[in-house]
């Protein structure tokens, strides 16, 4: 399904590739709605939402103007914890130094907990490449990665695959027909993983949330893989985008109380890991190896930028959930890994906004986003900004051209007139219906959807 | 009597001049003495929204200078009055019109809130319509979430003595509209517009009632391809109908 997506076309090419599939769209619209609900009511459930949305946004605010410090002290309480630290400058880098821990355990499986930075850095590909299986455990990253297909929403990976889908890959894949049930389905993978989990000799795993004061990582997962990846294998490899540090446990404990009740409405994800460099003698289990790799990859050109509150970002998927664009087209219309209003805004950030600033086009700036952020990132005015740097670098000659044009027409009262007049006669002529379908490229199939409406008789601007 | 000045905005005069007609009547109505500038034209949005600033303020500088004073500036949309209220500032910084974009912008009111704080039930007379329908009233996304104001309208037509007005279910959700956008990826904002429209048709409601003639059309325009018939009116004509009704 992915296949039929062309990355080097346009969002509009690609969005138009997903209203041909209905059953994928109905799929992603049941989800996001019911994730939604699940947002509202979990965020009732706290005494004063938006006063602790606030807070959690200064916080992240703080964490941002402080980024070196906290970043250096990470390293340090991670260090003494037992753990190494590497700092990435880009993509490469961090692939090289995970394909240089998987060699020094002669990895053949490593096992993933879900890891939205692993996908950025197509790190999968680079460890197949390398001759290292990557198995993912997520269950919904699990599917995709059957499927053959990239994950289609930062926190639901599967969210645009129904049940039916599943039953038929997972069918596919056992050679034997599975019933449509979700706890059989659900049995199948568990066994094969369970098995994964037991014999790789190299965990990876993203990071929610590093905490620089006390050397600890955070991961926030709902099915206990995370926790198996991170403890079973010989090593394991921790990814973290730089901008997600916070300083300690209580700024930590402010953003969780919002990271699941902003997603699905949990309180709490089932498993929240709080992991402490490797095991330490006479413990019973742990990896003998707890790296962490902390991530640039263009983060840093947005610091200190009008974009910066972009990087305030938790990954809680609320601004998907209740985009009406991404209802529609579901994440694969974006690019392959951020999807959604955020995506729109980080993609063009991290990738450049003459490649990649459409996307920031691929909203109504209707600003259902903003409102539910929990650490409140101005989302639809990020993507304003987003659309002014593509105006200057990415887009064509020709819209330049008709901005420009319009704007010298309409930039007095005199030359409107002569609009208003023409709508007068054009209205005189149609005398009442409404106006044909205008064979102009744009206009075309603009009208083809709907009916313009009718021109005012005896023309417009009276009052 | 205090004195405000309209801002019909381009949409208005350009294809619904009854729109902006009905407005300044129910503002005379409610004791206010109205003008309407021809230089403000439009307030740059679709330029602005789709990031070609210079453009923007080219076309925005003329409204710019014809909305200078004192007076309240009342506009027919939410979206404009966002627009004007919260984006003119940015895009006159820095430029010598910085200070008069402050003005405006503070002295910016949308229709329908302005007119719902400035009146009591009353002061535009006895409000009766002179058939008895049922309506739905339409969020507009810039309205609701830029300016926060979802109550005003409906208390307006909460005065108007044989209407009901019924929320949709998903009231505050986009009509896919969003001006240029609705232009670059039609089809997505047809889509869009087709969740409205069986929203809308779902609750039986004889017409819709709006503060921004973008949706407007937008949800008519695709009712009427799908031969949906769903009657579209700007919120002040409903008031100005009402104020006859009563005559």
């Amino acid at each position: 399904m992915s296949l039929d997506y062309d990355y080097s076309s346009d969002f509009g090419e690609r969005a138009l590739v997903s209203l041909d599939q209905p059953k994928m769209r109905s799929a992603i619209k049941g989800a996001v709605e019911q994730q939604a609900v699940g947002r509202n009511a979990g965020l009732a459930t706290l005494k004063d939402a938006p006063a602790l949305r606030e807070v959690a946004a200064r916080i992240r605010d703080h964490n941002l103007s402080h980024l070196d410090g906290h970043l250096e002290r990470l390293a340090e309480t991670w260090e003494a914890a037992g753990g190494s630290v590497f700092f990435a400058a880009d993509a490469a880098e961090a692939r090289a130094y995970v394909l240089d821990v998987a060699r020094s355990v002669d990895a053949r499986t490593a096992v993933k907990s879900k890891s939205m930075v692993t996908e950025e850095i197509g790190l999968n590909r680079a460890l197949s490449e390398a001759g290292v299986e990557p198995v993912e455990t997520d269950l919904g990253q699990y599917i995709v990665q059957k499927a053959g297909e990239p994950p289609s929403h930062i926190v639901a990976p599967a969210i645009h695959k129904s049940k039916e889908d599943v039953a038929e890959l997972f069918s596919t894949l056992a050679g034997r027909p599975l019933p449509n049930d979700a706890h059989e389905l659900t049995d199948y993978a568990r066994v094969l993983l369970r098995r994964h989990f037991l014999g790789a000799e190299l965990g990876i795993s993203g990071v929610n949330f590093g905490v620089a004061d006390e050397g600890t990582l955070c991961l926030a997962t709902n099915e206990g893989n995370g926790r198996m990846c991170t403890s079973m294998p010989r090593a394991h490899v921790a990814i973290m985008g730089m901008e997600r540090v916070v300083w300690d446990f209580e700024q930590l404990a402010v953003l969780i109380n919002l990271l699941a009740r902003s997603n699905t409405g949990q309180k709490i994800t089932q498993y929240t890991s709080l992991l402490h460099g490797p095991r330490r003698a006479g413990e019973p289990d742990g990896p003998e190896q707890s790296h962490l790799v902390i991530l640039d990859n263009g983060r840093s050109n947005i610091l200190g930028t009008r974009f910066h509150q972009a990087l305030r970002c938790i990954r809680c998927g609320a601004c998907l959930n209740v985009c009406p664009v991404f209802r529609q087209v579901g994440g694969y219309a974006y690019d392959p890994v951020y999807s959604g209003p955020i995506g729109a805004v980080i993609t063009p950030l991290l990738k450049g906004t003459k490649e990649a600033g459409d996307l920031a086009h691929a909203s109504t700036l209707c600003a259902a986003c903003s409102e539910v952020c929990p650490v409140r990132i101005p989302l639809h005015d990020l993507l304003l900004y987003v659309r002014q740097e593509f105006a200057r670098d990415g887009a064509s000659g020709a819209e330049r051209a008709a901005y420009r044009a319009w704007s010298h027409a309409w930039a007095t009262p005199r030359r409107f007139a002569l609009f208003v007049g023409a709508g007068r006669l054009l209205g005189w002529l149609a005398r009442g219906r409404s106006l044909p379908k205008l064979p102009l490229p744009l206009l075309g199939r603009w009208t083809r959807g709907r009916r313009l409406p009718e021109l005012p008789r005896g023309g417009g601007r009276r009052t | 009597m205090s004195r405000i000045k309209l801002f019909p905005t381009c949409l208005a005069s350009l294809l619904f001049p009854r729109a902006a007609d009905a407005a300044r009547r129910v503002l005379e109505r409610a004791g206010f003495e109205v003008s309407t500038p021809r230089a403000a034209v439009c307030c740059g949005q679709p330029a602005w929204n789709s990031g070609h600033v210079e453009e923007a303020r080219r076309v925005a500088r003329g409204a710019l200078a014809a909305l200078r004073g004192e007076e309240t500036v009342v506009l027919c949309s939410g979206s404009c009055t966002t627009m004007v209220s919260h984006y003119w500032p940015q895009l006159f910084e820095g430029t010598e019109h910085e200070d008069d974009a402050r003005s405006v912008a503070a002295r910016a009111r949308e229709f329908s809130s302005f007119v719902a704080e400035a009146t009591r039930d009353g002061d535009l007379g006895e409000l009766r319509s002179p058939r008895a329908v049922a309506v739905a009233y339409h969020d507009s996304c810039h309205m609701l979430r830029g300016l926060g104001v979802s109550g005003a309208p409906r208390a307006l037509l909460g005065r108007v003595a044989g209407l009901e007005v019924r929320e949709l279910d998903a009231q505050e959700r986009c009509c896919g509209f969003g001006g240029t956008f609705s232009l670059r990826y039609p089809e997505l904002s047809s889509e869009m517009a087709d969740e409205k429209v069986d929203d809308i048709a779902a609750h039986g409601v004889d017409e819709v009632v709006g503060s921004d003639l973008g949706c407007l059309m937008q949800i008519r325009g695709r009712a009427e391809a799908r031969d949906v018939a769903i009657p579209c009116r700007y919120i002040a004509e409903v008031l100005d109908e009402a104020m006859d009704g009563s005559r």
